[in-house]
């Protein structure tokens, strides 16, 4: 390993580094914008579990509606789930797409 | 990028790939997997409808076992229809009666090594339109112009713009869902099979169950559902 100059200047010594740097740096805060986007999956865990909960209590009240209430809470929960699929989506195109290189 | 998750593994692959291309008025036109994908979707749900149609025109009085399932199908399909729609189910059937089937097999296409082709923005895309244009044809045939117009501006006229804007999000939410399902579930099984590698053999048949089975059903279901209510509310005129 060769000893690196202090000052930062091997970064842009020449211009293809600069520009070789400018690329990496943009791929690793896609990364970073990645794993942020994909915390939008708390919102739709939370709010399919309390629709589930809810479910759990109808069927508890009324055992007889079972079914409909189980296709109500499914119904529900994947209408839910669409924001998190809006992150999930974001995540992918920083990902795969590379908008930003 | 990839780079990190490709050093890993070679054969992670879930991309939409181009078969051939040809020109059409000086633009390059790609033909891709999800156009054969959905061409042997077609050939086999045209190939299903001529064996029903086949089956049926000399249906018999106590049903064999193909006949029961065509009936098991549409009967269950109209049942659908007819408790979301009520008196407007006779003209629609037909149409998500068509779309639930094709969507459905196109979410569990990737059982059978196909690429599914509802993980391609583009057909449903397609699909949300032809449900955005449905709600707009019928909203204009049953309301007309001064109902439209008066759903629009629907507390106060300001509010217009919000409405419009209400709108337009319907075929986009309405694809966009499909579409991420789809994809996460196939980038899922990709990602499973091509990291673990010898690993993943027979225990991913679970995922598979959850991720194109269930998956695939329910957003079927949800698609179809949506489509329904939207189609009637565009009808009921108040």
């Amino acid at each position: 390993m060769r000893a690196l100059p202090t000052d930062g200047s091997y970064i842009f010594s020449t211009e293809e580094n600069k520009m070789d740097f400018n690329e990496n740096f943009i791929l690793g805060c896609s990364a970073i914008g990645a794993g942020l986007a994909v915390i939008a999956g708390i919102g739709p865990g939370v709010g399919q579990g309390i629709a589930a909960g809810h479910a759990a209590a109808a069927v508890g009240r009324n055992p007889g509606a079972k079914s409909d209430v189980t296709s109500t809470m499914l119904l529900g929960q994947a209408v839910a789930e669409t924001t998190g699929l809006y992150g999930l989506l974001v995540a992918m195109l920083l990902m795969f797409v590379k908008p930003l290189v | 990028m990839g780079q990190g998750i490709l050093l890993t593994a070679d054969n992670l692959d879930f991309m939409i790939h181009g078969v051939f291309s040809y020109t059409l008025f000086g633009q390059t036109v790609w033909i891709t997997t999800s156009h054969v994908c959905i061409l042997i979707i077609f050939l086999v749900l045209i190939g299903f409808f001529i064996a029903a149609r086949v089956t049926m025109a000399k249906a018999t009085e106590v049903p064999g076992t193909f006949q029961n399932i065509i009936e098991l199908i549409v009967e269950k399909l109209d049942g659908m229809v007819e408790g979301v729609m009520g008196k407007w189910s006779p003209k629609f059937r037909n149409y998500i009666g068509t779309i639930f089937l094709f969507i459905l097999l196109s979410n569990i296409s990737g059982l059978f090594g196909l690429r599914p082709p509802t993980a391609d923005y583009g057909t449903t895309l397609a699909l949300g339109l032809i449900t955005f244009t449905l709600i707009h044809y019928n909203e204009f045939k049953h309301q007309k112009v001064k109902g439209v117009i008066k759903g629009l501006c629907d507390p106060w006229p300001i509010w217009a713009p919000i409405n419009i804007i209400g709108e337009c999000a319907v075929p986009i939410s309405l694809s966009l869902r499909l579409f991420a399902n789809v994809l996460s579930g196939l980038v899922m099984t990709t990602l499973i099979y091509g990291l673990l590698g010898k690993i993943a053999v027979i225990w991913p048949a679970a995922l598979h169950v959850y991720l194109d089975l269930f998956s695939g059903a329910i957003q079927t279901y949800v698609f179809c559902m949506l489509t329904m209510t939207y189609i009637t509310n565009a009808c009921t005129t108040d």
